[in-house]
């Protein structure tokens, strides 16, 4: 069988579902930041292949300021990891309860 | 038409003075009461130059007094006025005698602190009477009974701090509304089934024949008549006029004596064309029942005010009964007269409460005649002219009505008010002997002293007129306005016109007299009331005012605080507890159950918004 | 030789390849996510390092070499070093021992289920593209692309990440003055 558009895609959505999993599951903030970054992958390769099998490269470009966006998030994300860590001495979901009233 | 804009000013001057009065001049009570008397008196003095000018029949051309109001479908408002000679004379009146009360309260109420606010509620009566006079329809005339009824219940209740002030006002207001309700359907009746609202169009409609109320003739005319009940304080709508006596004296003189109360005879008259026979029979009836049960009332009061309201009452009863048996001329004509002297007696008996330092119970007074001259010339003419005593203007006034029974065959009617002029010229000499005569019946009598010109002066014009008011043409302006043919008296023939028909006037007189020897007989020199001792019951009766509030307040009132816990249980348990319960408890439990929603935790967000992309996706795809 | 030649012309190896590395990439990723031997952050950062590297296999294959070098220098090489000194930094020690909830899994397999059906629904009714791709020296084109056609999104994305770099020498701070 000739490999597709749709087993990239299904690739994709696997991999978006277990970041999503992964996001819902785990419980500490960092692996949280982690399966975000696999969903971030996981469009990015959607994004690939549709460019691939539709002979444009717009899609590419997406993916190409993706990558960027998300390196900036990163480095944003991570601080406010580190400086909420530093203020409650926790990187446990649970324990963030602020939005609570 | 000449001065075709004054009716206008005239309508209008007095609403000016009330803007102008309460938004600046509040502070300064001079200023105040000088805006005020000067706003009443240009209305008159441009009400004169208008008569002067066009004579009391003005042809009013176009849409001068005309003005589009509210043109909904079928139904055309304007709001406009009517000048004839109804609408000019009863002007006259209340520009006249209201401007002499003015200039009286600006005596009698000289040391009040709110004197500007009096002022001003003055003004707002005298715009609001004015506007029930030269309505030109039912609906303006209805807008214009209300604020009449408000500045009324302001000007009752103008020592609020009293509390039986407050609560006479709200008598006053709420006894009102009762007949008002009444005239409001009336005049949706006149609406519903002649489509017009404007006097002249119902008036020209009604004698061609070509809209007629037909068989609920009785029943609209009734319902108007409720109005007039209400405003006139008939039977059995006439007990808030003597509580209204916790006024200040001239609003009593200006309110309750000569013009609000009068506005309902006014009414009656204006739209007299209404009334079918069984209709004007009802009106008849009550008003001679009033007139007789308010002179009851009236001779066995203590209180100098009250004497005179119910004396009012008594008055009121005759103009309406007059009205009822056909006879708008001497209603009218009684209403004018009756303005000047009972004006005269309020205000004069104000100047003895003011020589007396607010005494009103008439034992405390006596042998007054010394001590304030002036006041008493006046009281002693308005008295002959109430009592009808020659050539007094009450006098031709009642000698009018008398006749008016006989000619309409009405020897009942022509009966109770002969006995009513006994007794009213009873009440009254009694009233007169207590106070003038006899010997100083405490201190305060004994240093009681004369009023200030500002307030004797309006006494001596209005004593004037209560003299002269039965022949200077009353008669004539008003024979013009409602009979199709009449001939215009000169003042002789004026005069003599009783002599015309000797048998009321021989009557009457002799009523005049028995009450009046009855009178002197039993108080010329009475240091108590003997009567309660021969009369037992019935002056006890006639003193507590025939148990009417005591009955109103055990049936009306009972019923009223019936329906209102009926209705406060339905407020309280069906529309608070259940409806709005319902609702809130709804509200309540979904907000509870909501909040179950707000974890605080990251993830159920996560899970949440999840879900919801999930949903909105499967509809987009 | 010659049958080896063939079957890259036919591209049985790309298939070939692209499962390998499908497989690799999913695998890492259950790896990161949930991973039975070690509930260390660090491992978890060590799996998503080989997802991202498979990954750019996978781009390879598409034809997109500008990207997948990109994700290898980026991803896997400044985010993931990012990640692993934030690790190190908070010490998390304590945070290992803690269990996954059987709330979370039940909820996260609902999210779960939930969006792939209607991904897969998408993708039942979406057409296969083209079968014979044509694009051919993409990162030429890419380049030529970015510096016309989007030159203003690019240029917007530089002062992003000119932002993200003030905010986060703003938040790493410890004392705002």
């Amino acid at each position: 069988m000739q490999v597709g558009l749709h087993h990239y895609l299904t690739v994709s959505i696997l991999l978006f579902s277990l970041g999503l999993l992964g996001v819902i599951m785990r419980r500490n903030l960092l692996v949280i930041y982690m399966s975000l970054e696999l969903m971030l992958n996981a469009a990015n390769l959607a994004l690939v292949s549709f460019s691939r099998f539709n002979d444009k490269l717009d899609g590419q470009v997406l993916v190409f300021f993706i990558i960027t966006v998300a390196a900036a998030e990163v480095a944003v994300g991570l601080a406010l990891i580190v400086a909420l860590y530093r203020k409650r001495q926790s990187a446990h979901v649970e324990d963030l309860t602020s939005m609570k009233l | 038409m000449k001065h075709e804009l004054f009716p206008w000013l005239i309508l209008f001057l007095p609403l000016i003075s009330v803007a102008v009065i309460t938004l600046f001049t509040l502070r300064s009570k001079m200023v105040s009461s000088l805006i005020s008397i000067g706003a009443v008196s240009a209305s008159f003095i441009l009400t004169v130059l208008f008569i002067a000018a066009n004579g009391f029949h003005p042809e009013v051309p176009g849409d001068v007094l005309n003005w589009n109001w509210l043109s909904i479908d079928q139904l055309n408002v304007d709001f406009g006025l009517k000048v004839d000679a109804l609408s000019l004379m009863m002007t006259l009146v209340v520009t006249g005698v209201g401007g002499l009360i003015h200039i009286y309260s600006y005596g009698y109420m000289h040391d009040d602190r709110s004197l500007s606010r009096f002022f001003a509620k003055l003004s707002l009566f005298t715009f609001s009477m004015l506007g029930i006079v030269l309505a030109n329809n039912f609906l303006m005339m209805f807008i214009f009974w209300e604020l009449v009824g408000i500045s009324s219940y302001l000007l009752i209740g103008f020592w609020f701090e009293k509390p039986s002030a407050g609560d006479a006002a709200k008598k006053a207001f709420i006894t009102n509304r009762l007949g008002d309700f009444g005239f409001l359907f009336g005049i949706l009746m006149v609406w519903g089934l002649l489509h017009s609202l404007n006097f002249s169009e119902l008036q020209s409609g009604v004698a061609a024949g070509t809209v007629t109320l037909g068989a609920s003739a009785t029943i609209a005319g009734l319902l108007i008549f409720c109005g007039a009940m209400g405003k006139s304080a008939q039977f059995p709508l006439h007990v808030w006029l003597p509580d209204a006596m916790e006024g200040p004296t001239p609003v009593s003189a200006l309110i309750h004596a000569a013009t609000m109360v009068a506005a309902g005879v006014y009414m009656l008259c204006r739209s007299l064309f209404l009334f079918d026979h069984g209709a004007l029979q009802v009106i008849a009836y009550i008003g001679g029942f009033t007139s007789l049960l308010a002179a009851l009332m009236a001779m066995q009061q203590n209180d100098i005010k009250r004497i005179i309201a119910y004396s009012t009452l008594s008055q009121l009863g005759y103009m309406v009964m007059v009205v009822g048996l056909n006879g708008p001329t001497p209603a009218m004509f009684h209403l004018t007269t009756h303005a000047f002297f009972k004006a005269l007696l309020f205000l004069s008996a104000g100047s003895v409460i003011m020589g007396m330092h607010h005494e009103q119970d008439i034992w405390q007074m006596g042998n007054l005649r010394k001590k304030m001259p002036i006041t008493f010339w006046t009281f002693l003419i308005g008295s002959l002219a109430l009592c009808g005593v020659p050539p007094f203007s009450g006098f031709y006034s009642k000698d009018s009505i008398l006749a008016q029974a006989i000619d309409q065959h009405n020897y009942l009617l022509f009966g109770i008010a002969t006995f009513v002029a006994a007794l009213t010229t009873f009440y009254t000499f009694r009233l007169f002997f207590v106070v003038f005569l006899g010997k100083e019946k405490s201190k305060a009598a004994a240093h009681a002293h004369e009023s200030p010109f500002v307030m004797t002066g309006p006494l001596m014009v209005l004593a004037v007129f209560s003299v002269i008011g039965g022949f200077i043409g009353i008669t004539n302006n008003f024979e013009s306005q409602f009979a199709h043919e009449h001939e215009s008296l000169t003042m002789m023939q004026q005069l003599l016109e009783p002599f015309h028909k000797p048998i009321p006037m021989c009557l009457g007189l002799g009523a005049v007299a028995i009450g009046f020897f009855a009178a002197m007989s039993i108080y010329k020199d009475a240091e108590t009331d003997p009567l309660p001792a021969r009369l037992g019951g019935l002056s006890k009766a006639m003193a507590n005012r025939f148990y009417f509030d005591e009955l109103y307040e055990a049936t009306v009132i009972r019923l009223h605080d019936f329906i209102a816990a009926v209705f406060d249980w339905i407020d309280r348990w069906i529309l608070e507890g259940g409806c709005i319960g319902l609702i809130r408890g709804g509200t309540d439990f979904t907000g509870r159950a909501l909040r179950l929603m707000q974890t605080g935790n990251l993830q159920t967000y996560a899970f949440l918004f999840v879900l919801g992309v999930a949903v909105l996706l499967y509809f987009v795809l | 030789m010659e049958a080896i030649n063939n079957l890259i012309s036919q591209g049985a190896v790309q298939d070939v390849l692209f499962w390998v590395f499908a497989a690799l990439t999913l695998i890492c990723a259950i790896l990161v996510i949930a991973n039975p031997f070690s509930r260390s952050p660090v491992t978890s950062a060590m799996f998503l390092v080989l997802t991202i590297i498979s990954m750019a296999g996978l781009f390879v294959l598409l034809h997109a070499f500008f990207l997948a070098a990109v994700q290898i220098l980026v991803y896997a090489g400044a985010v993931m070093v990012l990640f692993l000194f934030v690790i190190m930094l908070l010490d998390l020690k304590e945070e290992q021992r803690r269990k996954i909830k059987l709330f979370g899994l039940v909820t996260g397999l609902i999210a779960v289920g939930g969006i792939v059906s209607v991904f897969l629904k998408a993708l039942a009714s979406a057409g296969n593209g083209t079968d014979a791709p044509k694009l051919e020296g993409e990162t030429y084109a890419l380049g030529k692309l970015l510096f016309t056609q989007y030159t203003l999104p690019f240029e917007i994305v530089s002062v992003l990440l000119l932002v993200a770099m003030v905010g986060v020498i703003l938040l790493s701070k410890r004392k705002l003055e």
